[in-house]
């Protein structure tokens, strides 16, 4: 019998996104419920790593689309494949990144089915998954059911379910797909510069800053900047250097308040919050950061928040597990050189 | 060049939602442009600009929702249309992605078709793909720059968000695109373009006018909506004399607490 669950590996530059693994001991956990075995989906050229890793992670088979066409993400082209392998599924899931947003949406309408993104539990409701998922950026949840197209087409947030633990052991039966794609209407020309350290959506930890951060008048600029709006990004700059260096010492990565990117600060890639990443980790130091509706929408289900700020009314605090008043500037460096000492680095 | 650009009315962000026996209420905040769409607008006025054409604001929402409509009017669309009917009322984004595209062939001729990169309220942030993939053109989403566009040769180039890195790609249109807020800054509405929305009436598209015989099932329900738990924390103020006795305090506490 042909298995139930499929489960869409997302990987770029040769590593698989880490929510893929959490994606597959979802599958592994619902095929408890609803049986059949798990399908694991490779896309790509040269992908004989990532395919095995899929295998360690607990799938029957793996099914490989290894092909020049799939060497970069297109959405066109892999839906095609993926839309073909999929079809006879009753779930397929996938870990929530910008490509499969993309790619799970235009499979779904491949497959005439529903799509349930940014889900972060479930539940069984008879043979439907019943999801929930945010909305309105987490101020609210809901449960969606696509109760009876299928397959029901899933994408999970990162950090949401466990990872599962590898068995180097195991290895899955590898499926060649046939891959065929004919003229594609678009043509990867290349890529930036990747981003440097911990991507904002994976992380344990995130240290991050807001408006506070250029709020230091005793720092003096250099006197070849003028400009006084510069001069607000200099000392933001100088900010944001001390929380890059206690990110450092937890192997964090850094974010940063609306205000904060919205002022130039810092690059919209950092940006936590209702109008940028959605995040939660383990733990969410805020500094400088005051705690708009805004910015807590996005990072109010981290597990443990400390909140570093000037103002004692600062909303912040009322989710914080720790405070401290005080100014960034004074406490991030003692705090940096603290933790530095007692992790032994 | 001609543009749609596709707009959402929501709540304010800043809305404190709240929900009560299933009905969601944001209190006595505006209704709003979706912050998203607004980068949408803004980059096909531009594109409009420096190429030519027209720009139609395209709505999906209640008979009512046309103040987001009049606001991209008053930033310089030429036209805007609000489709709605009864029958749409609790359509999922495939059913959403089949009627956007029945107006979009209705309009005929579309190069373009803009979209923000999500909605800040349902958040699904799949619709223009499914419209795109029923037009049978591509899709580039998170767009943060268009680094070129040939009107004639129907081409352009972008530059792309993904999670690790930016993507060049150079595609045929027709297409879809949905675009970040790092694209551009999106202008605030002129006067001369208030007055001018004010007075614009804004056509509304039933079922019948989309050419919709039948408006086919959703294939998602959301048969509960909820405040998530609240947060059960009480903030523990590190105290000290001095900045370093605190950062030294807490530094400790997050250990003894295995936090780290």
């Amino acid at each position: 019998m042909a298995n139930k669950i499929f489960v869409y590996i997302d990987h770029f530059e040769g590593r698989v996104v880490p929510a893929s693994l959490e994606a597959l001991g979802v599958g592994r956990e619902m095929a408890k419920t609803i049986g059949g075995g798990v399908s694991a989906v490779v896309l790509g050229q040269n992908i004989d790593d990532i395919v095995q890793q899929a295998g360690e992670y607990g799938t029957d088979e793996v099914h490989k689309g290894d092909d020049t066409a799939l060497k970069d993400y297109r959405g066109e082209a892999y839906a095609s494949v993926l839309s073909a392998v999929a079809a006879d599924a009753d779930v397929l899931l996938f870990p929530t990144t910008g490509r499969t947003r993309e790619l799970a949406g235009l499979v779904a309408v491949d497959l005439e089915t529903g799509i349930i993104p940014d889900v972060i539990d479930y539940e069984f409701d008879g043979s439907s998954v019943l999801a929930t998922r945010p909305v309105y950026a987490g101020k609210l949840l809901t449960k969606v059911v696509c109760a009876e197209s299928r397959p029901q087409i899933l994408t999970l947030r990162s950090r949401a379910f466990f990872k599962p633990e590898a068995d180097s052991g195991h290895s899955a039966e590898i499926v060649d797909i046939g891959v065929d794609i004919g003229d594609m209407a678009t043509e990867v020309i290349g890529y930036g510069e990747s981003q440097a350290g911990v991507s904002l959506t994976d992380a344990a930890i995130i240290v991050s800053g807001g408006r506070g951060v250029s709020n230091n008048a005793s720092l003096e600029s250099p006197a070849d900047i003028s400009d006084e709006a510069e001069q607000e990004i200099w000392r933001a700059q100088q900010g944001f250097k001390l929380i890059q260096e206690l990110a450092d010492v937890l192997s964090a990565a850094v974010g940063a308040s609306r205000a904060a990117v919205d002022a130039n600060y810092i690059a919209y890639d950092n940006q936590v919050g209702q109008t940028g990443k959605v995040v939660s980790p383990d733990l969410y130091i805020a500094a400088g950061i005051s705690g708009a509706i805004q910015h807590l929408a996005g990072m109010r289900t981290s597990k443990t928040i400390v909140a570093i700020n000037k103002d004692a009314d600062a909303p912040i605090f009322k989710l914080a597990r720790f405070g401290i008043v005080g100014d960034l500037f004074d406490v991030l460096p003692p705090l940096t050189q603290a933790l530095r000492e007692r992790m032994g680095l | 060049m001609n543009i749609v650009v596709c707009v959402k009315q929501t709540a304010d962000t800043a809305a404190a939602v709240t929900v009560e026996n299933g009905k969601v209420s944001w209190g006595d905040v505006p209704m709003i442009l979706n912050p998203w769409d607004e980068y949408a607008v803004e980059e096909a006025l531009r594109i409009k600009e420096a190429h030519g054409g027209k720009v139609t604001a395209l709505s999906l929402g209640p008979e009512n929702a046309t103040d987001a409509l009049k606001l991209t009017l008053a930033m310089g669309c030429d036209e805007g249309i609000l489709v709605s009917d009864p029958a749409f009322a609790g359509a999922d984004s495939l059913v959403v992605s089949k009627i956007i595209a029945a107006v979009i062939d209705k309009i005929g001729d579309v190069d373009l078709v803009c979209f923000g990169r999500g909605s800040v309220d349902s958040d699904t942030g799949v619709t223009g793909s499914q419209v795109a993939r029923r037009m049978g053109w591509p899709v580039l989403n998170l767009v943060s720059e268009i680094t070129d566009l040939d009107p004639d040769g129907k081409t352009l180039s972008v530059e792309r968000m993904l999670d690790e890195s930016r993507q060049r790609v150079r595609a045929s249109m027709p297409i879809v695109l949905s675009v970040v807020k790092e694209i551009n800054e999106p202008r605030y509405p002129s006067f001369m373009g208030i007055r001018k929305a004010s007075k614009a009436e804004i056509p509304l598209w039933s079922k019948d006018d989309v050419g919709l015989d039948e408006v086919p099932q959703s294939a998602v329900s959301w048969p509960e909506i909820f405040a998530p738990p609240k947060i059960e924390t009480e903030v523990e103020m590190i105290e000290g004399d001095t900045p370093e006795q605190k950062a030294v305090k807490l530094a400790d506490r997050l250990l003894e607490e295995k936090v780290i």
